[in-house]
């Protein structure tokens, strides 16, 4: 049962992801608005303690699970496909509401035309590798 | 018990957040939902056309895995660990929102007037669903990863490009509340 906990970590993720209302679509529109603190908090807190665990983990006081140093994959350099990229990613997640974790938890909550949403991702991804190498990067 | 049926404030979730980053990094692993679509992609026989996606699926079984526990814990979020609260939205967005024709902004967690299986064979709709869901599908991958690889990982581990893209997302998202949205609705 190696794939237990990650079984456990998503359904976690799917909990806290809803208990904060992280995806609704009413407080990602409220967000780019400006017109509650709600998100920032969740994405700045997040962050916070994220920095903490990585700089704690990189000074060896936390090992991985195989007793290795915690590691973050570095992305590559790069300037246009983050910043056209993520716009359109920006686009997007501003029009639905949902990124690529909330568009699965919203299925589990009994929103069904997100089986829609994910075939669209899907086509999209599919579209960006067929593109990929006419894109600048 | 009201606790944890009601709506976590922000300085909960947050943190909480974070611990799947951290639980997935002590597992050996890196949280990054939008890699699952390009799996999902793979394992459709996409790498039959595109070479983009001609790698080892199976070494993400780990992450589909997730995906699978996620939907799991949506299920288990809204039938047993939630009441009927709203979301405490700001007045003036529930305003807003109706003024465009959103009836009933914060009673559910995505707009009926959007997701509804019954709105869905109205052409808008449709287009609004399929659209917002390719731009997410290309952006992200495009830009290299999502909300929780860039604005989660990549900002904890202080990683200029992820700042860029997270940048690139409320570029995006800013023109499409403020701009684009009001043109549909």
């Amino acid at each position: 049962m190696k794939f237990l906990k990650f079984l456990l970590v998503g359904i976690f993720f799917g909990i806290v992801l809803v208990k904060s209302e992280a995806v609704s679509w009413y407080r990602i529109y409220e967000m780019f608005r400006f017109q509650s603190f709600h998100m920032y908090g969740i994405i700045g807190t997040a962050i916070a303690t994220g920095i903490l665990f990585l700089q704690i983990s990189k000074r060896g006081y936390i090992k991985s699970i195989k007793g290795a140093n915690i590691f973050v994959p570095k992305k590559e350099n790069g300037l246009i496909r983050y910043i056209v990229g993520g716009t359109i990613f920006g686009l997007g997640w501003a029009l639905i509401g949902a990124c690529p974790g909330p568009m699965y938890i919203l299925l589990g909550t009994g929103i069904y035309s997100m089986l829609i949403v994910i075939a669209a991702a899907l086509l999209g991804t599919f579209i960006y590798g067929a593109l990929k190498v006419k894109l600048p990067h | 018990m009201n606790y944890i049926l009601n709506p976590w404030p922000w300085y909960i979730s947050g943190p909480l957040i974070a611990l799947v980053m951290a639980l997935l990094l002590y597992f050996g692993k890196t949280f990054g939902m939008s890699s699952n679509l390009r799996t999902m992609c793979t394992i459709a026989g996409a790498g039959k056309f595109v070479d983009f996606f001609n790698f080892s699926w199976r070494d993400q079984i780990w992450n589909l895995t997730v995906v699978f526990g996620s939907i799991v814990g949506g299920y288990i979020a809204v039938n047993f660990l939630s009441n009927d609260a709203r979301t405490d939205l700001n007045p003036t967005t529930i305003t807003e929102l109706q003024n465009i024709g959103f009836n009933n902004p914060g009673k559910t967690l995505v707009p009926n007037e959007i997701f509804d299986l019954d709105v869905l064979v109205s052409p808008k709709a449709l287009i609004i669903i399929v659209l917002g869901g390719l731009l997410v599908g290309f952006g992200t991958r495009y830009a290299n990863g999502c909300t929780s690889g860039h604005a989660i990982t990549g900002l904890s581990s202080l990683q200029k490009p992820s700042l860029i893209a997270v940048i690139g997302f409320f570029i995006g998202g800013l023109i499409m509340v403020n701009f684009i949205l009001p043109l549909i609705f």
